[in-house]
């Protein structure tokens, strides 16, 4: 299992904060910038670095507790790293008739990983979602943005096999 | 279709479905076809390659119409881009549509009883193209509406019968009229897009085939009420229904339709998308203000309503994207028109996203009225591989589950309330034999106490606790008492609750109580499953008697555990089994267990 492979530290890792000022600037002097602010910063780095947090707080002239706050309470915000292919198994009434909850199992079987959690080689991330509004084709799930649908146990072990052996 | 009368027109399905099944990949296909033949100068006219949005269908993708003017239009299915040679050299250039090929006559059935407006240019014209739009009556309701007082454009929403497409169903005409009259001048116009129904998917297809039109319909409503702010609150789930909104928009008002002087019709409408992030209680009008205004999206007692204080305490009205779509075409064609359709009760028509356990899951737009067996057998064709119907659930977690008995409700506000489910935005989900209804129960009440805000403690600890009981039953280990406890939490949470998601949360509980009571007392009195769906419960064996010696079951394995030769009955090893339930689910004549 790839997990095996040295994990990276990124949180030693520098952080350039400059995409994040040039974010701010276009949303300074906008009416209920935050979302949008955290969802473009989150866009540029994969996630949500804690100084980028703090650099929002600052120059937004919120408090870092309402950031939080918002942070946590929506499932798009991430605060860790997270993988180069980002895996949504659609959880919704469509996908769970059709047995989506085994395509899950399956794929927590073969990654090692469950619900938003990420490979350590920060490969895979896994999230279960509501719904992909795909249901015609349930199960349905999406890699990035690529979706597969009609998907089956066999069909899905080859979409991860296929992403494995890319970079 | 008239309007385009002189070119031969190929749609290619790109709704998101037409684009999972490679749709890029066969309309390259055929613009490879195209240049190599010269087709244009062949046939002596323009040859378009148009990429539309969903046309209803989408496990058929890719879905390819050939449309010839002064002929009937062909679809292809299952399209590859091996096939397209043969189709333009045969259909196109000869003449002779290849039959083999063609869409079975199910599709033919599939649109028989459908009455497609809202969905009329969705699946037909390029989503991207202004022109396309202005082609087949685009923008000619606000031109219509701008002839007439804002007083008379509610007036006539209002003769319409269009009511709220977004799930509470109240009438559109009269929303507005309060927000018009709130005081002040600022105010605000909202598009509730974020469909966090699971299951549904007919705002996603709107977003993605026919974005203008929606653009339209809320131009309509800011006239009427006077706001010059408006908003599209998109779930960020939906990618590509956020690109092709945003380019509609940049399109608009790089030709004047919006900002300043829209039109040059005398009014000022200013419009820019919102993109959820993942929170399906923003659906609810009160959270999705707060969400736009950057905070957690926690719903607020009302009232104060959003006609009276709203976003950013400024009078604001809100509408879902269905609703809007409607809208436009009250305007195209007039009011009474639009009242002539549906029942006494419930107008227009209205789009169901049909998935679960049927053959042909798809977006269907039918009048209001006609019967929910007529959506299953007649437009979808029945149930998949044959088996029993047993129930669909509609209206998604606030709606409940229609038993057989019930199917000949008609699809109508009032009679589907009757029957203990509700219309919600149009999500039917259907089930047959293999569903487990205190499962179904169990998946929702999940799905709820998940999405709760945790605002209210009847929602928050309640749903919980409901949740754990239900788990305990799935897993044969329910006890004497649990229905009676659960019918009352149900109704103390919903009486108790601040916000609709609480309010309506325990009914796919109690629709299910009430209709399936006899699967509840099997799981708690004889730890058995009747549906063989828990999984717990499931013995994974093969009932001899019921095997037919397919071998289906066999060629589904993953792990190899099923022992099975040609005219042998089928074995499970019960070692190597993995109960992933992929051969139950596989095995037509529920042979095993
Ligand atoms: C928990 C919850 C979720 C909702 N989700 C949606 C939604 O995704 N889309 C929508 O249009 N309405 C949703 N609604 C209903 C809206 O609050 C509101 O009634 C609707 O957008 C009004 O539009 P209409 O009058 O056109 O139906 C939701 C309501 C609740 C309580
Ligand atoms: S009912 Fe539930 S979701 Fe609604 S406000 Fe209360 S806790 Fe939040
Ligand atoms: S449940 Fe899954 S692993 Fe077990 S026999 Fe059936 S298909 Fe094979
Ligand atoms: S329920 Fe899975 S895509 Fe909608
Ligand atoms: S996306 Fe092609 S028919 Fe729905």
């Amino acid at each position: 299992m790839s997990n095996a492979e040295a994990p990276v530290a990124p949180e030693q890792e520098e952080i350039d904060l400059g995409p994040a000022n040039q974010v701010i600037d276009k949303y300074l002097n906008l009416k209920g910038a935050l979302m949008p602010v955290l969802q473009e910063v989150q866009d540029a780095y994969g996630y949500l670095p804690e100084p980028c947090i703090h650099l929002i707080a600052e120059r937004l002239n919120v408090y870092l507790s309402q950031i939080y706050g918002v942070l946590t309470f929506y499932a798009q915000f991430h605060l860790e790293p997270r993988g180069k292919y980002i895996v949504r198994v659609c959880m919704g009434t469509a996908c769970h008739v059709k047995g989506a909850g085994r395509i899950a199992d399956t794929l927590s079987d073969m990654l090692g990983i469950g619900h938003a959690e990420t490979t350590e080689d920060l490969k895979f991330t896994v999230e279960h979602v509501a719904c992909i509004g795909a249901c015609g084709m349930a199960p349905v799930i999406m890699v990035n943005e690529a979706t597969y649908g009609s998907i089956s146990v066999k069909k899905m072990e080859e979409v991860v096999e296929k992403y494995r052996a890319m970079d | 279709m008239a309007a385009f009368e002189d070119q031969i027109r190929v749609l290619i399905c790109q709704g998101t479905g037409g684009l999972a099944a490679g749709a890029k990949p066969v309309e390259e296909a055929f613009q490879a076809e195209f240049d190599k033949h010269g087709v244009d100068a062949k046939v002596g006219k323009r040859c378009t390659l148009v990429g539309t949005g969903c046309r209803g269908l989408c496990a058929n993708d890719v879905l390819v119409d050939i449309v010839i003017p002064g002929q009937a239009a062909v679809t292809y299915d299952f399209v590859k881009p091996e096939m397209v040679p043969q189709i333009v050299e045969e259909h196109i250039l000869q003449g002779q549509v290849v039959e083999k090929k063609k869409a079975g006559p199910y599709y033919q059935k599939f649109l028989e009883k459908q009455m497609r407006v809202v969905f009329s240019r969705c699946g037909t014209i390029d989503a991207e193209s202004l022109d396309d739009f202005l082609a087949m009556e685009g923008f000619s309701g606000i031109k219509k509406a701008v002839t007439m007082t804002p007083q008379e454009v509610i007036e006539e929403v209002k003769k319409s019968g269009l009511r709220g497409r977004g799930g509470g169903g109240f009438p559109t005409g009269v929303k507005w009229s309060f927000c018009a009259a709130s005081p002040g001048k600022e105010k605000y116009l909202i598009c509730n897009a974020d469909e966090g129904d699971p299951g549904a998917f007919m705002d996603r297809s709107i977003l993605e085939g026919d974005p203008y039109g929606l653009i339209e319909g809320m131009m309509i409503a800011s006239y009427a009420i006077g706001a010059e702010f408006g908003y599209v609150y998109v779930r960020a789930e939906y990618p590509l229904a956020i690109k092709r909104l945003q380019k509609a928009i940049d399109v608009c008002y790089e030709k004047g339709f919006l900002g300043k002087n829209c039109l040059g019709l005398g009014f000022n409408f200013d419009l820019r998308i919102k993109a959820g992030a993942g929170a399906f209680v923003c659906g609810e009008e009160t959270a999705l203000m707060a969400s736009i205004e950057g905070e957690r999206g926690m719903p607020r007692p009302r009232p104060p309503f959003p006609a009276v204080r709203g976003l950013w305490t400024k009078p604001t009205n809100i509408n879902n994207v269905e609703t809007f779509a409607n809208v436009s075409y009250i305007f195209y064609r007039g009011g009474d028109w639009f009242a002539s359709i549906g029942t006494e009760g419930t107008k227009g028509t209205k789009i169901f996203a049909l998935t679960g356990k049927v053959k042909h899951t798809g977006l269907v737009e039918v009048p209001a009225g006609i019967t929910m067996r007529e959506v299953i057998y007649d437009v979808c064709g029945g149930i998949l591989n044959n088996r029993k119907f047993k129930a669909v659930q509609a209206g998604g977690p606030s709606g409940g589950c229609l038993p057989g008995e019930a199917i000949d409700a008609e699809v109508d506000y009032d009679s589907l309330i009757k029957a203990g489910a509700m219309m919600g935005s149009g999500g039917l989900v259907v089930m047959d034999e293999t569903t487990c209804m205190v499962d179904i129960a169990r998946f929702f009440l999940n799905f709820t106490r998940m999405e709760s805000c945790g605002k209210c403690v009847p929602c928050r600890i309640g749903l919980k606790l409901m949740l754990d009981i239900l788990e305990r039953i799935t897993e044969g280990r329910g006890q004497e008492g649990d229905i009676e406890l659960l019918e009352d939490m149900c109704y103390d949470i919903k009486k108790a609750s601040l916000c609709g998601l609480g309010q309506t949360a325990p009914n796919p509980v109690l629709s299910t109580i009430r209709y399936f009571r006899h699967e509840y007392e099997a799981h708690i009195h004889n730890q058995r499953c009747p549906s063989n769906s828990c999984k717990a419960l499931l013995k994974f064996e093969v009932v001899d008697a019921a095997c037919k010696k397919c071998g289906l079951c066999y060629k589904i394995c993953p792990v190899d555990a099923v022992i099975w030769e040609k005219g042998q009955l089928a074995v499970i090893d019960k070692e190597k089994c993995t109960k992933c339930t992929s051969c139950y689910d596989a095995c037509r004549f529920m042979a095993i267990e």
